[in-house]
C-alpha cells in the first residue's frame, strides 16, 4: 500500500504517493523527473545527491519519503527557475568551480547552506562544509575561489562571464 | 503493505509501537542497509517529531539531551560544548554536515555499532539513558546499555527518550579518533577520556572508553586504575599504553587489522597522557 505525503518542493506544494521508506532521491529523480540531484555512492559519503531539507544540507539518498511530510525541500532545479542561473552558479562557471559537473548540483546546495550560516566563510569553514561533497576534478581550490569571489573576499579571475537573467540573483 | 506513523507525543508513539513498527530516526545507517539488501519494513515510526525526544537543556545537576537531537543540534547548542566538550568533539567527526544534520544521538546509541563515535564519549561522561516503554520510564546507566555485538537492553516496544549527562561534568575531557582520513571516516579506534584534576599533575575519577576495539564500546577499567591518582609522567604514559595493548582484543575487519588497532589504541592513550602531562607542567 502506498501512502500520500505532502511537502513543499522548490516553493510549490507537492504530493507524492509511495512507500514510506522510499528514498527521497528516487522520488525526486524517478517520480518527479528532477534529475539534477545525482546518485554517487548511495551511502551518504559523496554528497552528489545533496538537497536542502528545511534549509539544511542532507543526502537525499538517506532521507525516507515519510519523514519529509510537511517539510520544505530545495533541489538544484529550485536554484535556477526557468533555466536562469544564480550568482553562486555564475561564479562556479566563471571561476572554474564546475568541471565535469557530477558533484556540481550537490556542491552548489552545500555551499548555499554554508553561506546561510557563514556569509563570509573562512577556508576552514568551507573545508568542513564540503568535506561531505566529493569533487575529484577541481581539487576544491577553484570552488573555494568561486565562493570568495561571490562574497567579495577575492578579485574575479574568470575568463568568461556567464549570462545571468533578471530575477535569478541570490 | 507499509504503514507509517509520525507521532508528536510519546503516548501516540507507544500506540504505534504496540503494533510492532520499526523506529526510524535519522535513517543514515538504516536506509543504506535497506537499499543494499532490498529489506522491507511492514510498519515504520518516525521518532524525530516526538516532543519528549526533542530539545537540549540543563536542569538542576544534569544536562538533558533529547534522543532525537541531531549531531548538528548538539554542536550548535550552547549547553553541550560548555559541559560536555567530549560529546561535541565526537559529534564533529560523525560523517560530514549532511550526516550531522540528520543523524541523531538516540539513533547512534540504538544502532549499537561498535564504531559509533559518540558512544565512548557517553561512556566517559558517565551518561544515563532514559528509556520510555509502554509501562513507564527507566534510567539505564550507559555502561550497562550494550549487552553484545549490536545488542542492547532496549526492547522493541521501548524508545530512547533522553540522554542525561550528570553535572558537574568531568573537568578533563578528551576525544581522539583514528580513521582512514581526517574527514568523515568510520573509526578504526576511537577514544573518550574524562577525569577530574584536583591536584597538579594527578588525575582522579578517571574514565577511559574506547570504540571499534571490541564488540561494544567499552571502558578500560584496568588502565583507569593504573592512571587513577598517579602522578603524570612519561613512564606512566608508557605503562598505560602497554596495558591498553595487553587488555584489548580487537579484531581484523574490513576497516583495519587487530594488530594495527592494538598499536594505535596504545599510542592514542600514550599521547593523550603526554599531552595532559605537558599541559599541566607548562
Amino acid at each position: 500500500m502506498s501512502t500520500s505525503y505532502k511537502f513543499t518542493l522548490n516553493g510549490e506544494e507537492t504530493e507524492v504517493s509511495g512507500p514510506p521508506m522510499a528514498r527521497l532521491l528516487d522520488v525526486l529523480r524517478r517520480d518527479l523527473g528532477l534529475t539534477g540531484s545525482k546518485e554517487g555512492c548511495g551511502e551518504g559519503e559523496c554528497g552528489a545527491c545533496t538537497v536542502l531539507l528545511n534549509n539544511e544540507a542532507v543526502c537525499s539518498c538517506l532521507v525516507p519519503l515519510f519523514q519529509v511530510e510537511g517539510a520544505s525541500i530545495t533541489t538544484i532545479e529550485g536554484m535556477a527557475p526557468q533555466g536562469q542561473v544564480t550568482d553562486l552558479q555564475r561564479v562556479f562557471a566563471t571561476e572554474g568551480g564546475a568541471q565535469c559537473g557530477a558533484c556540481t548540483p550537490g556542491m552548489i546546495l552545500t555551499i548555499r547552506s554554508l553561506l546561510k550560516r557563514y556569509p563570509r566563510p573562512t577556508r576552514e569553514q568551507m573545508r568542513e562544509y564540503v568535506s561531505g561533497t566529493l569533487c575529484r576534478c577541481t581539487g576544491y581550490e577553484r570552488i573555494f575561489r568561486a565562493v570568495e569571489v561571490l562574497t567579495g573576499q577575492r578579485t574575479p579571475e574568470g575568463v568568461a562571464d556567464a549570462p545571468v537573467a533578471e530575477g535569478a540573483r541570490e | 503493505m507499509s504503514l507509517s506513523w509520525s507521532p508528536k507525543s510519546l503516548a501516540e508513539a507507544h500506540e504505534a509501537l504496540a503494533s510492532g513498527a520499526l523506529k526510524v530516526a535519522g535513517a543514515t545507517d538504516l536506509l543504506v542497509v535497506d537499499h543494499a539488501t532490498g529489506r522491507q519494513h511492514e510498519a515504520v515510526l518516525n521518532v524525530l517529531e516526538i516532543a519528549e525526544l526533542r530539545g537540549i537543556r540543563v536542569a538542576g545537576n544534569e544536562l538533558s539531551i533529547g534522543a532525537a537531537s541531531t549531531f548538528t543540534d548538539i554542536r550548535r547548542s550552547p549547553d553541550v560544548p560548555k559541559h560536555a566538550r567530549l560529546l561535541t568533539d565526537a559529534a564533529a567527526t560523525i560523517g560530514a554536515a549532511q550526516i550531522q544534520n540528520r543523524a541523531t544521538i538516540g539513533g547512534n546509541i540504538a544502532n549499537a555499532s561498535p564504531a559509533g563515535d559518540s558512544l565512548p564519549a557517553l561512556l566517559a561522561l558517565g551518561a544515563l539513558i532514559v528509556v520510555s516503554g509502554p509501562h513507564g520510564k527507566r534510567a539505564v546507566p550507559y555502561n550497562a546499555f550494550h549487552t553484545g555485538y549490536r545488542k542492547t537492553v532496549l526492547d522493541p516496544s521501548e524508545l530512547i527518550e533522553r540522554v542525561i549527562v550528570p553535572l558537574p561534568a568531568p573537568r578533563v575531557q578528551i576525544f581522539r579518533k583514528i580513521g582512514t582520513r581526517q574527514a568523515q571516516a568510520i573509526s578504526k579506534v576511537v577514544v573518550g577520556f574524562a577525569s577530574d584534576a584536583p591536584s597538579r599533575n594527578a588525575l582522579t575519577n578517571v574514565r577511559l572508553a574506547m570504540g571499534s576495539i571490541a564488540a561494544t564500546p567499552i571502558r578500560l577499567h584496568e588502565v583507569e586504575a593504573l592512571i587513577e591518582g598517579a602522578v603524570l609522567s612519561r613512564e606512566l604514559a608508557d605503562q598505560a599504553a602497554a596495558l591498553v595493548e595487553k587488555t584489548i582484543t580487537p579484531i581484523d575487519d574490513v576497516r583495519s587489522t587487530a594488530a594495527y588497532r592494538r598499536h594505535v589504541a596504545g599510542a592514542l592513550v600514550r599521547r593523550l597522557l603526554l599531552d595532559l602531562h605537558e599541559s599541566q607542567t607548562s
